[in-house]
């Protein structure tokens, strides 16, 4: 390992105009020209021996007999192969350093409705995750507000916010940004008929029918507030709109019920996911479902509806004692084969990085290699309005690559290059650091 | 990701948990226990002995229950059962260095910072699903851990993952028996503490020190006390009166004369120093460092002192100490001569511990073989197992796994494992046996909604029994059960990350 990062920094040396696309900037540099590359475009068979080149940031050609721009970068890819960067679309990325340090954690804002606040306001640009999660080929993220992960407050919205869509490199949240209003995320409510009371220390069960009464109000909460904000969005359209008394959160869901920005819906339970399906059909409202731990349960209303599915981490348990012990495992597949369309999400930052390796141990259990590719690359730009510019390695498109010496699906896969809007971009982190440090540190005397 | 709402849960761990309600059904799922077979030939497989390499198209010969032969071609004798493995790969059974599953709830006794009274094997849990799951990736041994709310936890236990056997048959024969040591934020309880709660003993990372050492004060006077007592009876003194019994030092003593384990959770470089200092004070030895994230920056140290280190793959900043965790950490300790497992501390974990030992390729150069070490003979020299498992050689239990891709790969699917010879897990079988499964499920739970149904309709009909049913409260019980059962999505809490009280039993881990 420490070979490949002294060789590493030697194309860098070699390369010398590179050299200050070694970090976050992101700056315009000379045309840059992969060669000898095994290219796995995802928009057709593979190239082999390919070349692509990056102008401006972006794809300028791909193909077996590309002509090289004079003056381009050259860097030989011979025995390597290239992908577009993984797409990661679910992540506390940059909203959360620390779990258990609550100082360091800005995932869930308190209250039941916030569709105003929005992830990349709180996205820290040097937090220590982007350039780990970088290293594993995860070019990009959705940063999700209340979307699980860590949070010892426990706190439960409904609309938790808006999701942003970033580059993992940039000196500024504006330079990482892809959409900073990518989705609205609803955390559709649960029947909890067991609680966890942090004053007594014990847990609290309760009634299953009190249970869904809860839960029944809250649903009607969440319909409620989406009635107000069509007549909120109505009114602004309406001759007279531009008078009428403003309301930040109000407005922030105007593009939700104009079906511009879609409801990224955090359920897992087959009764949910059923509800929020026919809830997003009846007010015509565009929903991806996150987690669908049981959306085999749905499937065929999923696919009726045609509602796309990502998925929380393969390698979780099963939700039940009952249930087969791969159940996690070969769900992608049976979802794939029902024609629904998924991704895969980490659903966190600093395990982002088995992003992969879920999506291998699906392919281990049935869903074709394309497919489980796909599922961290195309699909999820598609799934949030970005495959124009992301998910494939087509012309024309933003040059967010990767250069691997396998597999980027396989665990022991490195990632040579990342390149992020054109720029090859440093897989240097902290942990590399430490490791680099503690390597050479002088055999301790005893 | 549950592994970590573990953290949060050991909020909940402190003194409650939700007991595992697991019905005997689940015992049967999947795989039927096959009696044992006293001679197996296992053909054509791609042996990785981990001990004297790979045999790359190989035989496997097991009889009662242990490894008779490997090699080339092997004869099969004529009372044989042939497992034809061509295109298989045969390692060791995985050995997991640190585990919580099957144990009936909380892995934590968290009303006191010394609990070396408690026992884990006291609690052992043969019907908890964990174990079919776990046994299903390919692992036949765990060390079952206390959890880590305590300086000095409960006693501990290595097991096998016999499946289908009553509890008392899971413990490994004749493993040393160990104990969980705590150090840093969790005995300390710096994630835990509720409003208005009294700190407990030790709130600082001085105070874990100073609890270990009087503990072993303690323990060390009372030893003397019992030495003196055992010198005076061999001396031939009739009235010689024995020390008070005391069940919390008797298993610190052990520690001290070297008859029980000390497998300490630890993350941060300063407390595994603090902690072989108070080993070398005392003249004990620390057997494992778990966790250890922070290992890598003291491995020489841990070297010297010829303690292991099990740690996780990949895991980082969940908390204040781990942030500076490195997934170069075992690959690292490897180099310095450490020697290194990969643990779980999660049952879903365990499932891919071939996957997490791969990563140390990638990260740190380690080799094939040097990876696979890491979940098979390394953990069995560190639970002082590996005369009976951890590699394939002549001699060794038939603690097998079978996958259908090298291990080292997330394409690896487990196809069978064996414990002792005895096939627990067929992939094949599990998959066969699914519909018939299911099936049963379906009739049961119609079954009960028919009665429920017939017992409503009989209540609507008779209303005076309303008296009847005054006198015997206990049976409407029974009839709200089934209700739920007829859900059975809607009969537990949410498992969505945020929640801890869905797996509040299984805290301590991290």
């Amino acid at each position: 390992m420490k070979r490949h990062f002294l060789s590493f920094l030697a194309i860098i040396a070699a390369t010398s105009v590179l050299g200050a696309g070694i970090c976050n900037a992101q700056s315009s540099a000379a045309d840059v020209a992969i060669t000898h590359a095994k290219i796995f475009t995802l928009a057709g068979a593979p190239i082999e021996d390919g070349t692509v080149v990056i102008h401006d940031g972006k794809i300028a050609a791909v193909g077996a007999g590309v002509t090289i721009p004079a003056g381009a970068q050259v860097i030989d890819a011979k025995g390597l192969q290239v992908y577009p960067g993984l797409f990661d679309p679910v992540t506390q990325m940059g909203l959360s350093e620390i779990g258990a340090v609550s100082a360091t954690v800005d995932t869930t804002e308190t209250g039941l409705f916030n569709p105003d606040v929005t992830a990349a306001t709180a996205i820290l640009p040097s937090s220590a995750h982007i350039p780990v999660t970088r290293a594993s080929g995860i070019t990009e993220v959705i940063a999700a507000p209340s979307s699980g992960g860590f949070d010892s407050r426990n706190a439960t919205n409904l609309v938790g916010g808006q999701a942003s869509a970033i580059h993992l490199a940039g000196w500024t949240a504006e330079e990482m940004l892809i959409n900073k209003r990518a989705a609205m995320v609803v955390d559709w409510p649960g029947i909890e008929t067991r609680s966890f009371d942090i004053s007594t220390l014990s847990t609290k069960e309760k009634a299953f029918a009190d249970a869904k009464k809860e839960y029944d109000t809250k649903v009607n909460e969440l319909a409620d507030y989406i009635e107000q904000a069509r007549h909120y969005a109505q009114a602004l359209q309406s001759p007279g709109g531009s008078g009428i008394q403003r309301d930040v959160k109000l407005e922030a869901m105007a593009p939700v019920i104009r079906g511009e920005m879609p409801l990224l819906v955090f359920a897992d339970k087959a009764r949910q996911i059923r509800d929020a399906v026919e809830f997003c059909d009846k007010q015509k409202l565009k929903m991806i479902l996150a987690g669908g731990t049981e959306a085999w349960k749905e499937k065929d209303l999923l696919r009726s509806k045609g509602v796309p599915v990502i998925l929380k981490p393969t390698l979780g348990e099963p939700p039940e004692e009952d249930d087969a012990y791969d159940r996690l495992l070969t769900q992608p597949e049976e979802l794939h084969a029902a024609g629904i369309k998924i991704a895969f999400g980490s659903f966190d930052n600093s395990f982002a990085r088995r992003l992969g390796q879920d999506a291998a141990n699906a392919v281990a259990h049935g869903l074709p290699y394309e497919e489980g590719l796909k599922a961290v690359t195309l699909y999820p730009a598609q799934m949030f309005g970005l495959d124009s510019q992301l998910g494939t390695v087509e012309t024309g498109k933003t040059a967010n690559l990767i250069v691997t010496n396998g597999d980027p699906l396989d665990v022991t896969t490195d990632v040579r290059y990342v390149f992020i809007k054109g720029q090859l971009t440093s897989t240097d982190n902290k942990q590399k650091a430490l490791y680099e440090k503690y390597l050479s540190r002088p055999k301790a005397a005893h | 990701m549950k592994l970590r709402t573990n953290i949060l849960c050991l909020a909940a761990a402190l003194a409650f948990g939700i007991a595992g309600s697991i019905s005997a059904r689940e015992k049967e799922i999947g795989v039927s226990v096959d009696a044992a077979t006293p001679v197996i030939l296992i053909r054509n497989a791609t042996i990785l002995t981990v001990s004297h390499g790979t045999i790359d198209k190989g035989d496997i010969l097991i009889k009662d229950g242990k490894i008779a032969a490997v090699g080339g071609t092997l004869k099969a004798p004529a009372d044989a059962v042939v497992i034809d493995a061509a295109g298989q790969f045969v390692t060791p059974g995985i050995i997991d260095c640190h585990s919580h599953i099957a144990v009936d709830g909380s892995v934590n006794e968290g009303s006191v910072s010394v609990s070396s009274m408690v026992n884990i094997a006291d609690v052992l849990d043969s019907n908890d699903i964990s174990i079919f799951r776990d046994l299903a990736g390919g692992v036949t041994t765990a060390n079952i851990l206390h959890g880590s709310a305590n300086s000095i936890g409960g006693q501990t236990v290595v097991i096998k993952l016999r499946w289908g056997q009553p509890a008392a048959k899971l413990p490994f024969e004749g493993a040393l028996p160990g104990i969980k040591f705590a150090l840093g934020e969790n005995p300390k309880r710096s994630n835990f503490r509720t409003a208005g709660a009294p700190d407990r003993y030790p709130t600082t990372r001085m105070g874990v020190e100073e609890t270990i050492r009087s503990a072993f004060t303690e323990a060390r006077d009372y030893k003397k006390s019992w030495d003196d007592y055992n010198k005076r009876v061999a001396a031939g003194e009739k009235n010689a009166i024995p020390p008070r019994r005391n069940l919390k030092l008797d298993p610190l003593v052990e520690v001290l004369e070297g008859k029980r384990y000390v497998h300490s959770h630890c993350y941060r470089e300063d407390e595994i120093l603090m902690l072989l200092r108070v080993a070398k004070e005392f003249g004990f030895h620390v057997q494992t460092f778990q966790h250890v994230l922070e290992g890598y920056k003291v491995a020489d140290e841990i070297a010297a002192a010829g303690s292991g280190a099990s740690t996780f793959s990949d895991w980082w900043a969940y908390k204040a100490e781990a942030y500076d965790a490195i997934p170069y950490n075992a690959a690292l300790m490897t180099k310095r001569g450490v020697l290194v497992s990969i643990n779980s501390d999660d049952a879903a974990e365990a499932t891919h511990l071939n996957q997490e030992a791969a990563k140390t390729i990638r990260y740190g150069g380690l080799t094939h073989d040097e990876a696979l070490k890491l979940v098979t003979l390394n953990p069995a020299i560190q639970l002082g197992i590996d005369k009976r498992v951890g590699s394939i050689d002549v001699g060794k239990d038939a603690d097998l796994a079978i996958y259908n891709h090298d291990p080292l790969s997330a394409y690896a699917v487990v196809q069978k494992t064996l414990i002792d010879g005895r096939l627990y897990f067929d992939r094949e079988k599990d998959l066969a046996g699914r519909a018939a499964f299911e099936k049963e499920k379906k009739d049961l739970l119609e079954k009960a909604k028919k009665k429920q149904d017939e017992e409503k309709k009989a209540g609507a009909k008779k209303p005076e029994d309303k008296k009847a049913e005054e006198k015997k409260p206990d049976e409407k019980k029974p009839e709200e059960k089934k209700t739920e059962e007829k859900k059975p999505e809607e009969k537990k809490p949410e498992d969505k990350p945020k929640p801890p009280q869905s797996d509040a039993d299984e805290g301590g881990a991290l």
